[in-house]
């Protein structure tokens, strides 16, 4: 029990002494937690939006005028012809281009309806989707506005039928992103540093030949590999620690549920990760090699998780790979946690499957440490 | 076992796939023996050491060290053995004093005997002025004497030596070699292996290993007179040729 | 050049000899791309949803029933009253719930509105947002067909073109930034140690000895790597081409060569982070945690450039990654040529000089 002490103290100490390696374990994450979680939106604003007018009539100035007035679009340009817009589109100039035809206000006032050439850059095809309903409103809008401008006598008054959706967004009404991006990437900084810390310090042992003078000695497996995981451990609870004060101070990331519960669980996760960091060790036998599958398990563990795109979007044999995929676990706790207050019977399923998870994984690391070859 | 040996090795084998690096060796160690483990680099002596320290399954044969079978009680033989491997295996970011307390603990020394160890060892070494400095920047001959002390910390039974004195000038060898015999005289069994045949002038007894197999194993005025050479550097030109 | 030949041919021989980190290097970006081609996706599928009907009439039903037979919502749960609602959001299945207020059809008739309330989870805000919109268009369209025989309404219909993706597949969107990821990621990860390596083993003193001067030093290590990331870049289009169908409308031959361009472009990145480590940790530290989050997020693979606030986008320039999604968009989903694309390729030209040039000078202040 007591050489477990030691070895913690040799490895904080071989930590804090490298001044290079925590700046990298500490001020980087930090960082990228303040920086990258502006990114992280989906929101469409600043539509770029081009027009060709063929009527130039008060009627299509008006609508343009619609969409200039509306937040969601930015009227850059507009162009004479439909290559100078294609062109245009090519370039990357613009997103929507709307394009009215000639004599639009004679043939809508004869025919009642017209049709408006609208085209759409959809290589985001998600962006382009929201752009395409944006465009629609608007154009329900000054269609209901439309009576009131053309009526001409002759005509009957008939109320169209109105559904009125009044969307709720709950917790978190002005879809605010930080709100759900900021716990989401601290995360992933958590689980990144403790991965790569904890995979490449066997392996490390292994290049400079302390490892062999240790399995040389009496030290039991298991106490090795706990000694190994504690300092990681604490560092990735601290880190967690420091990144939720900013997403309160800094991003004013509302935390309704128990912290205490979040602490249990990122206890928990965190284990987890270092599991599978100090089995990658265990198998390699060169720092680069347990770097790669290191990187290979992470890339998959961060685009998998439900924090960019939606698990439910996946096809169901990918949404059964998430399920080894611990980070997907913790998104799903953080957010039901922090943003809903859910308790501890709701995040049963995820805190039981990341227990068994920890167990698993911390005992193969001890399994495939081999003192004798 | 004879009690009086602390190695006993018989035709001890290690294959790795079709190549046998170590084939049927049989010696023992008697015990307070400088016993020097000879062989050309290549030779298969690192193989047939980490079998005996317990790192390695042999792949047949029989060997026990202090008492212990080196199949069934690695641990046990671990406790009562000393290590200094080929690369020192010192953690260089740590400070003397620092690897002095690490590896006592591990060994399960109480942290008042580690303290009484570290001020002796420190002070036999003359490491007063450099006790808190990163062993990293220590030169080369340093850092093998510590290492060699450090082996010694938990007092054990055997210490096994993979070529300690590699790159260092004779010097310093040789007070290196002062320091194996002050631990041989205290009752330490010493197993070195080493390329450096005139080195093996030094020891009680040798054995020269050549391709995985023991051709010769005597003490080194008996082996001189056998081959008819002068020194051991001859002698093992000699098996080496043959 | 004979010397640089010749070392050139040793870092090859360092590379071939370690299978495994081989294996890993053209595998795992394999594995990687067929897995996120198909699984990253933001289109909503058969998202689970509950509905709170407190009228139970035939309109609410006829809506529920539209509701329900499109493909991207399931119903799951119906719900009886408001009180539910937290702890269904707080179990974390359920994305949705579409209140309908009692009376439903009464109030259509006689004061021709009625209201649904569309309650979302939007602790994922985006796919509440989406969720939100795809309820409004298919009641919009439910709202036309009512209004079918009104008449005297003036509609002006939008035709909408979709350009480049009439299908709005979002593998269009996320392949190219998969490969680009991907590439840049494993690319300067490899150099990111070479140089550190020969650090740590020693062997740097005998390159400093040598006669190869720096810039062929920082080239031959570059150059080996160069052979082996064109080689997953092919593997990587080939599949986008063949398995995820994306469309090759520009030239090929103009991909291949802005392909490799970006890789040496990352390789460069690498050499240099290799050259401002002091360890194998440090260099590898450096490269994963400095590069994977901000190549992620910053390069418009996932969020769109134009939506996040202006010092990021400003910062999302340094990013090599973005310049070259751009690109792989470019020629392959718009069929542009050189003439559009020639901003972004001086760009990844320039930034490729810089990190050599940088490199180089750092190199040179060792042997000094």
């Amino acid at each position: 029990m007591k050489t477990i002490a030691f070895i913690i103290q040799k490895e904080f100490k071989q930590i804090f002494r490298n001044k290079g390696m925590l700046r990298i374990i500490f001020i980087l994450p930090l960082l990228q937690l303040i920086i990258l979680s502006n990114a992280a939106t989906f929101e469409v604003k600043n539509i770029r939006f081009a027009y060709i007018d063929n009527d130039h009539s008060s009627l299509s100035r008006a609508l343009i005028e619609k969409f200039n007035a509306s937040t969601y679009f930015n009227v850059l340009a507009h162009f004479s012809s439909e290559s100078q817009a294609n062109s245009s589109m090519l370039n990357g100039e613009v997103d929507v281009v709307l394009v009215i035809p000639q004599h639009f206000q004679r043939d809508l006032q004869n025919n009642k309806y017209q049709n408006l050439g609208v085209t759409i850059n959809a290589i985001d095809g998600a962006a382009a989707g929201v752009e395409n309903v944006y465009t629609n409103q608007i154009v329900q809008s000054f269609n209901k506005n439309l009576k009131v401008e053309l009526l001409q006598p002759s005509d009957l008054i008939t109320q169209p039928i109105n559904i009125i959706t009044i969307p709720s967004f709950w917790y978190n009404e002005t879809l605010n992103y930080k709100t759900f991006m900021v716990p989401g990437i601290l995360v992933l900084l958590v689980t990144m540093i403790t991965l790569f810390l904890s995979g490449m310090n066997i392996v490390r042992e292994k290049e400079i030949g302390t490892l062999e003078q240790i399995n040389v000695t009496p030290i039991k497996k298991s106490e090795f590999i706990i000694g190994k995981l504690f300092p990681f451990w604490v560092i990735g609870m601290g880190l967690l620690t420091i990144g939720l004060i900013i997403a309160k101070l800094i991003f004013n990331v509302p935390m309704v549920g128990s912290l205490v519960l979040m602490y249990a669980y990122t206890s928990i996760y965190i284990l987890v990760v270092l599991g599978i960091g100090l089995f990658i060790s265990n198998f390699t036998d060169t720092q680069q090699q347990a770097m790669f599958i290191a990187w290979f398990f992470t890339v998959i563990f961060i685009l998998m998780s439900g924090l960019f795109t939606p698990i439910e979007s996946m096809p169901i044999w990918a949404q059964i790979v998430t399920e080894f995929n611990p980070v997907k676990y913790f998104v799903e706790v953080m957010r039901m946690v922090m943003l809903k207050g859910s308790g501890f019977m709701d995040i049963l399923p995820q805190l039981s499957k990341t227990l068994l998870y920890a167990l698993i994984m911390n005992g193969l690391a001890v399994w495939s440490y081999k003192k004798t070859s | 076992m004879n009690n009086n040996n602390v190695i006993e090795v018989e035709d001890l084998t290690k294959m790795f796939g079709d190549f046998t690096a170590v084939n049927a060796i049989t010696f023992e160690v008697k015990k307070g023996e400088i016993f020097g483990f000879l062989g050309a680099n290549g030779a298969g002596k690192t193989t047939a050491m980490k079998m005996l320290i317990g790192i390695s399954h042999p792949t047949s044969g029989k060997a026990k060290v202090a008492g212990y079978d080196v199949y069934t009680n690695t641990e046990d033989i671990k406790k009562n053995i000393g290590y200094m491997s080929q690369k020192f295996a010192l953690y260089d970011d740590l400070t003397v004093k620092e690897n002095i307390t690490f590896f006592g603990g591990i060994y399960g020394l109480s942290r008042a005997r580690i303290n009484e160890k570290a001020k002796e060892l420190i002070n036999d070494l003359g490491l007063k002025d450099v006790a808190n400095h990163l062993v990293g920047s220590l030169p080369l001959g340093w850092k093998q004497k510590i290492a060699f002390s450090v082996s010694l910390l938990h007092d054990p039974k055997v210490v096994f030596l993979d070529e300690p004195t590699g790159g260092v000038d004779p010097i310093t060898r040789r007070q290196f070699w002062e320091m194996i015999y002050k631990a041989s005289q205290s009752g330490t069994t010493v197993f070195v292996t080493t390329h450096y045949m005139d080195e093996a002038e030094y020891c009680d007894r040798v054995s020269i290993m050549v391709d995985g197999k023991i051709e010769a194993l005597d003490t080194p005025r008996k082996l001189k007179e056998q081959f008819s050479v002068e020194t051991m550097n001859d002698v093992f030109l000699k098996l080496a040729r043959g | 050049m004979k010397r640089f030949i010749g070392f050139a041919k040793k870092e090859f021989y360092h590379i071939f000899r370690d299978k495994r980190s081989l294996f890993i290097l053209f595998g795992m970006p394999i594995v990687q791309i067929l897995l996120f081609g198909f699984a990253i996706t933001n289109e909503i599928n058969n998202v689970d949803i509950a509905v709170l009907d407190h009228s139970k009439d035939a309109t609410t039903l006829e809506i529920i029933n539209k509701i329900s037979a499109s493909k991207y919502f399931s119903i799951k749960q119906i719900v009886e009253g408001e009180a539910d609602i937290e702890s269904i959001f707080k179990k974390g299945k359920i994305k949705a719930i579409l209140s309908f207020e009692n009376e439903f059809n009464k109030k259509l008739i006689k004061e021709n509105k009625a209201t649904i309330q569309i309650i979302t989870d939007a602790t994922d805000p985006n796919t509440a947002n989406t969720i939100s919109n795809y309820v409004n268009a298919i009641l919009q369209n439910y709202q036309k067909e009512l209004n079918i025989d009104t008449k005297n309404t003036y509609q002006i219909i939008p035709q909408t073109r979709m350009a480049y993706n009439p299908e709005l597949k979002s593998v269009f969107m996320f392949v190219p930034g998969v490969m680009t990821i991907i590439l840049m990621l494993v690319s300067a990860m490899m150099t990111s140690i070479s140089i550190t390596r020969e650090k740590e083993l020693g062997t740097m003193e005998i390159l400093l000895v040598s006669p190869i001067k720096p810039f062929q030093v920082i080239i031959g290590k570059v150059v080996p790597y160069i052979f082996l990331s064109v080689i997953n870049a092919i593997v990587i289009i080939v599949l986008s081409i063949f398995i995820f169908k994306m469309p090759v409308q520009g030239s090929l031959l103009l991909l291949a060569f802005e392909s490799v361009l970006f890789i040496i472009s990352a390789l460069a990145l690498g050499i240099l982070i290799s050259t401002i480590s002091a360890t194998q940790q440090t260099a590898m530290m450096i490269s994963l945690m400095g590069l994977m989050l901000p190549v992620i997020l910053l390069s418009g693979f996932i969020f769109p450039i134009s939506s996040m606030p202006f010092a990021l986008q400003v910062i999302s320039n340094i990013v090599p990654a973005k310049w070259f999604i751009i690109i792989v968009k470019g020629i392959m989903l718009k069929g542009v040529g050189l003439q559009y694309l020639w901003k972004e390729t001086s760009i990844l030209l320039g930034m490729t000089v810089f990190f050599i040039g940088i490199s180089v000078k750092k190199y040179k202040i060792r042997l000094e």
